[in-house]
């Protein structure tokens, strides 16, 4: 018997955005209260997982066409090179620069290059945790 | 430029993300495998050469000073090991190109080597205990990757095993941590040094000390803590077991020898006495184990506990000399167990068995083979032109000087039970009547002998040229002697 589960599947369409949104405001606000790119990369994976469970693997597949061991490197690449940039300039490794930046519709607005740290951590915990969901939930 | 001493973890960090890249590849990354390991040996040769012109390197990450951010300290101890590490992870990785199997190295094999050389060069950098802690994980994770890598039978046990006893090693190290940092309130290795000094003798020290020996006890495997090791080892393939053999019980003697000659300095008549008993004892059971067995992993297995013992007697004597005996003697045993796990892995691939009664007769047919495993034996029991000689020696000198007759007799004698262990599987082995194996067509042991034969000449030359390196050695054991230059390096007063 084929169930029917148009409901779930709905449902699933307009929760996902609202996580996925979710998940983008903790980690940008990682920096004056809680969040960043650890709890961020977690709430977007749980969001792919909630459509994991409302549609099969192949249909996400189709969905989100990423290979997940790839977007796992490139976070690492996205840290270590973040650390790594401190090389060029002769400062100790993992030195951070920072400053106010005018941007022309946001306004003033402060940069900080830790932000590409954690983005780096975010792409890591998305791209771990599902290839570790893939891999235990496919069937090869 | 003040990022120097970063490169030797930032090169294989890089690489190993690289690898992922281009993992379906084979041949390019065997390429970037090989040439980035070569490239972080030349960058920590002058590392090596560059502490012992400048002294200590200290580098504060991310711009915080020393107590309150993280420290990476190169002094020459951890700048020698971390060179000895590099050549290691070069030779293992050309060795791994003939024996490992296409599948295999398709599925991210060498970035879990690149990760491993991380971890463990990294644990010889770090200046601050719970980087320590972080970077001990590193190295255990991409181990638990090697070992069960293929997902042989065998391997899937054995991993569980050896997971299983590191999990509760590493919980057992974090809430060692934990006790310390509520004594003295901070990280950075230098600093709590200064701050126990001012505590002083304290029973609470001493518990922590005593704990801290037990975790990297269980990583370095001393007496009653190696039970795990000797089956975990025998499962992995060759080129991943000569890693493990060389680097793995390293890291925990080195961290053994860290702490005890920088933190615990006050109740030495409790702590490092309890240290020279479990060495000891370490030597009688790994001499034991080496001497009942006819299967040849298990012989080289036993020996590495027989080393991890010889080390630490000499960090229980604690005179300088006895350091320098022990550092010189850590350097030749990572490098000579390398040379051995890999030469017994030629012998495995050619005769398809590890049982030393259904071998005979190989130096009939490889000569080579057999010579290379004769010198690499010799090596190992310190025979005087060899690299094992000056250590062992300085250790028993210093052992008889210092009145632990026992200690340095059982030293002395644990060198001819070695010896016999080896020398056994040279005998049995190597002479008598040759006979024919199976799949021994198949096997290019020319191309394999490369790797072992460049750490076996390493070896010879650290042994036979001495005279260059123990300045070197005595440098690195004069900052374990006198911690107040450690201190001084790192919180710059």
């Amino acid at each position: 018997m084929k169930t029917n589960d148009i409901i779930l599947q709905t449902t699933t369409k307009v929760v996902l955005f609202i996580i996925i949104l979710f998940s983008i405001f903790i980690f940008f606000r990682g920096h004056y209260t809680p969040g960043g790119g650890f709890v961020g990369g977690l709430l977007t994976s749980g969001a792919i997982v909630l459509l994991l469970l409302a549609f099969d693997m192949k249909t996400v597949a189709e969905i989100l066409p990423i290979n997940y061991i790839y977007m796992t490197a490139t976070g690492l690449l996205f840290a270590g090179g973040t650390a790594a940039g401190a090389l060029f300039f002769n400062v100790p490794f993992l030195t951070h620069a920072f400053g106010d930046v005018y941007l022309p519709i946001l306004g003033e607005t402060s940069l900080h290059t830790a932000t590409i740290f954690d983005l780096g951590v975010f792409l890591v915990v998305v791209g771990v945790t599902m290839t570790i969901i893939q891999t235990i939930g496919g069937d090869e | 430029m003040i990022n120097f001493l970063i490169l030797p973890i930032l090169i294989p960090f890089l690489t190993g993300i690289l690898l992922i890249f281009f993992a379906k590849n084979v041949s390019l990354s065997r390429w970037i495998a090989g040439i980035s390991s070569f490239i972080t040996i030349i960058v920590s040769a002058l590392l090596v050469q560059k502490v012992r012109v400048d002294g200590i390197q200290t580098l504060d990450v991310s711009s915080w000073q020393a107590p309150f951010g993280i420290t990476l300290v190169s002094d020459m101890l951890s700048a020698l090991l971390v060179l000895t590490t590099s050549i290691i992870l070069f030779t293992c990785v050309i060795f791994s190109f003939k024996t490992i199997s296409k599948e295999q190295e398709r599925f991210y094999y060498y970035s879990a080597m690149n990760f491993l050389a991380v971890g463990v060069i990294g644990a010889f950098t770090t200046g601050d205990i719970f980087n320590l802690f972080v970077f001990f994980e590193v190295l255990l994770m991409s181990s638990y990757v090697l070992l069960v890598h293929g997902g042989s039978k065998i391997q899937l046990r054995e991993s569980l095993k050896y997971i299983l006893v590191n999990v509760i090693s590493s919980a057992l190290f974090v809430i060692t941590v934990a006790y310390l940092y509520s004594v003295v309130g901070t990280l950075n290795m230098a600093h709590i040094s200064v701050r126990l000094s001012e505590i002083g003798e304290s029973g609470i020290v001493t518990v922590i000390a005593v704990l801290f020996l037990i975790v990297f006890g269980l990583k370095g495997a001393i007496f009653p803590l190696y039970f795990w090791m000797p089956g975990s080892y025998y499962a992995p393939p060759a080129p991943i077991l000569a890693l493990f053999g060389a680097l793995l019980t390293k890291v925990g003697v080195y961290s053994i020898m860290r702490t005890y000659t920088l933190f615990f300095l006050d109740d030495k008549d409790y702590t490092h006495q309890l240290l020279g008993i479990l060495a000891i004892i370490t030597i009688i059971v790994g001499v034991i184990g080496a001497i009942a067995y006819s299967n040849i992993k298990k012989i080289v297995i036993y020996n590495i506990i027989v080393a991890v013992g010889v080390i630490l007697f000499g960090v229980a004597i604690m005179t300088p000399e006895s350091l320098t005996g022990s550092v010189s003697y850590l350097i030749h045993d990572m490098i000579i167990k390398a040379a051995l796990f890999l030469l017994i892995g030629i012998v495995i691939a050619i005769t398809g068995t590890s049982d030393l009664r259904k071998i005979s007769g190989l130096i009939k047919r490889y000569p080579g083979l057999g010579w290379t495993f004769f010198i690499a034996a010799l090596a190992l029991a310190g025979i005087p032109p060899l690299s094992g000689f000056i250590g062992k020696l300085l250790i028993v000198q210093e052992g008889f000087k210092e009145e632990h007759y026992w200690g340095a007799g059982i030293v002395l004698m644990s060198s001819l039970l070695v010896l016999f262990s080896i020398m056994k599987i040279f005998i049995k082995g190597f002479w008598g009547t040759p006979q024919a194996y199976k799949e021994e067509e198949a096997v290019p042991v020319r191309k394999l002998l490369v790797a072992p034969v460049i750490l076996v000449i390493i070896s010879v030359l650290y042994g036979a040229g001495s005279e260059f390196v123990l300045p070197y050695i005595s440098q690195a054991a004069e900052t374990l002697s006198n911690p107040s230059i450690y201190i001084e390096a790192v919180l710059k007063e």
